[in-house]
């Protein structure tokens, strides 16, 4: 199969506001894609109808061949998800977040130790597996998330900025590992993130939304071109321009910076 | 399908034991009652009722309340899980919401059970007495549906909460009620209408009757009226939830 994810017309409406507008894109098997906008553009909102977390308004969504609301169980099976806040357990230990995890995924339970191990390996916290996860520090956290979504063997990685908050050190670690999955297992991986440099290393494809439309797709190289731009930061500014976004970003409400004086401007 | 609810069980008994603050802690209430009320109220129910023990009435009381708020509380905790995010994983995971509402449902309802179980062991110490084995079996039944039904409802109220500013409401306009108005402290005759009224609707009534039926030889509703009534209403609680549970978005 070329495309492990393929997205067609996808609508997601809230009661006065619609958050995406028909977003079509494809992401190739065995590739990075890295999906950019600015807060509120509609990629949180996207990222859970990829994931089956919000239902779709309209559009169709087929994930590893399976359409992602019909054969939803199916769909869950073939994608891994690190969300862009924690969501591990922190009563419990490392360890029992992959076991519990492993158990709701059905991983078969003569594999189940083999694996968990295999994971908790490639994100260097095999030492640390019985440790409260409330001890954790929030790289630790994330590098355990990672090696909870490989357990189950999954065909795509989704990840909902995943370097958010951590140290230049963590980052590139959690990259690296990123990476190697991709190389080494083949693994697609669907990314967000806001650090622009970021993308421009991982990425093989880029798509960037605003105002709920993709604006722009393609490589890297074939962004840049077409925006006569240098690096992905420019173009990203160019197309998406300058101003700042509201955090939760329900569209309606943006907020506006004016020159240097921080006042807010309407609803 | 088995495992799925085993380790949703088993989560919610690890968070239970490892709280130790929290399994002490809910002990206090109900003895606090048993004391108080048995000690401060005995007297006047043994002349009131012509020599009955009041440690008899209060018993099956206190320990279906220490039931009624763990069950409840473990329902509403899956609100916390939301707020953490956990919720998240466990909703994104080819498993069917009905599983995740049993799981869920069993896991509190244990340790409410457990809970109930160390409450009645007190009240032995405070010269309880259950007169059989057979009692205390169907004393376990009624425990355990009363549980049950109180966990669900804990879990259906949860679905409709974004987060625990509701909590207070909750628990002053409907626990607090449902307990007082259970007649788990007080026997529930010659009541004015309108409390009557609410008594007969209240669920933990037919659980108080009911295990005190068993435990004590009391009824008003004799106890195969009470197991129906729980029982009916322990799966009613439960359907209501996992259809409400199944609309809910992390």
């Amino acid at each position: 199969m070329q495309n492990i994810l393929s997205v067609q017309s996808l609508t997601k409406k809230f009661d006065d506001f619609t958050a995406v507008k028909g977003i079509s894109f494809d992401v190739e098997t065995g590739s990075i894609f890295a999906f950019l906008g600015p807060n509120g553009a509609g990629k949180s909102t996207t990222i859970k109808m990829l994931t089956t977390v919000l239902k779709p308004t309209s559009g169709e969504i087929r994930i590893n061949g399976y359409n992602a609301l019909k054969e939803q169980d199916k769909a869950r099976s073939s994608f891994g998800i690190v969300f862009q806040d924690y969501s591990l357990d922190s009563e419990l230990t490392g360890y029992e977040n992959m076991v519990y995890h492993s158990v709701i995924y059905k991983v078969p339970k003569a594999e189940r130790d083999e694996r968990i191990k295999n994971a908790l390996e490639i994100v260097g916290l095999w030492d640390r597996r019985d440790d409260f996860v409330k001890k954790y520090s929030g790289g630790m956290k994330r590098r355990l998330e990672i090696a909870r979504a490989l357990v189950h063997y999954p065909k795509v990685l989704f990840l909902d900025e995943p370097t958010v908050g951590l140290d230049p050190q963590t980052r590139k670690s959690i990259w690296n590992h990123i990476k190697s999955l991709n190389e080494e297992r083949g693994m697609t991986i669907f990314l967000t993130t806001h650090y622009m440099d970021e993308a421009e290393a991982m990425a093989d494809k880029i798509a960037i939304i605003d105002h709920g439309k993709i604006i722009e797709s393609g490589t890297l190289e074939e962004i840049m071109e077409r925006t006569e731009t240098e690096s992905l930061e420019e173009s990203f500014l160019k197309l998406t321009g300058r101003d700042i976004r509201d955090e939760n970003g329900n569209g309606g409400n943006k907020m506006r910076f004016m020159r240097g004086m921080g006042r807010r401007h309407g609803h | 399908m088995i495992e799925v609810i085993y380790i949703l069980w088993l989560r919610q008994l690890k968070h239970y034991w490892r709280s130790k603050a929290r399994l002490i802690g809910s002990l206090g209430q109900p003895l606090l009652f048993m004391v108080a009320f048995g000690f401060g109220f005995g007297p006047m129910y043994t002349r009131a009722s012509g020599g009955g023990n009041y440690m008899d009435f209060l018993a099956p009381g206190i320990v279906s309340m220490s039931i009624l708020f763990t069950a409840v509380f473990s329902g509403l905790e899956v609100i916390w899980d939301r707020q953490f995010g956990f919720l998240k994983e466990t909703f994104v995971a080819p498993i069917s919401r009905t599983e995740i509402m049993v799981g869920k449902t069993l896991g509190g309802a244990t340790i409410a059970m457990i809970q109930g179980l160390i409450v009645l062991s007190l009240t032995y110490v405070l010269g309880f007495r259950i007169p059989s084995l057979a009692s205390l079996g169907l004393g376990l039944i009624f425990m355990s549906l009363i549980a049950i039904f109180f966990t669900g409802l804990g879990l259906t109220i949860a679905s409709k909460m974004e987060d625990m500013h509701g909590f207070q409401l909750i628990m002053n306009f409907l626990i607090m009620p449902i307990f007082f108005l259970s007649g788990a402290l007080f026997p529930l005759e010659n009541l004015p209408p309108a409390i009557y009224f609410i008594s007969r609707i209240d669920p933990l009534t037919y659980g108080v009757d009911g295990l005190r039926g068993v435990l004590s030889g009391m009824s008003t509703f004799g106890i195969y009226s009470d197991l129906a009534a729980i029982g009916t209403l322990s799966v009613l609680v439960c359907i209501i939830g996992a259809l409400l549970f199944s609309k809910v978005e992390a």
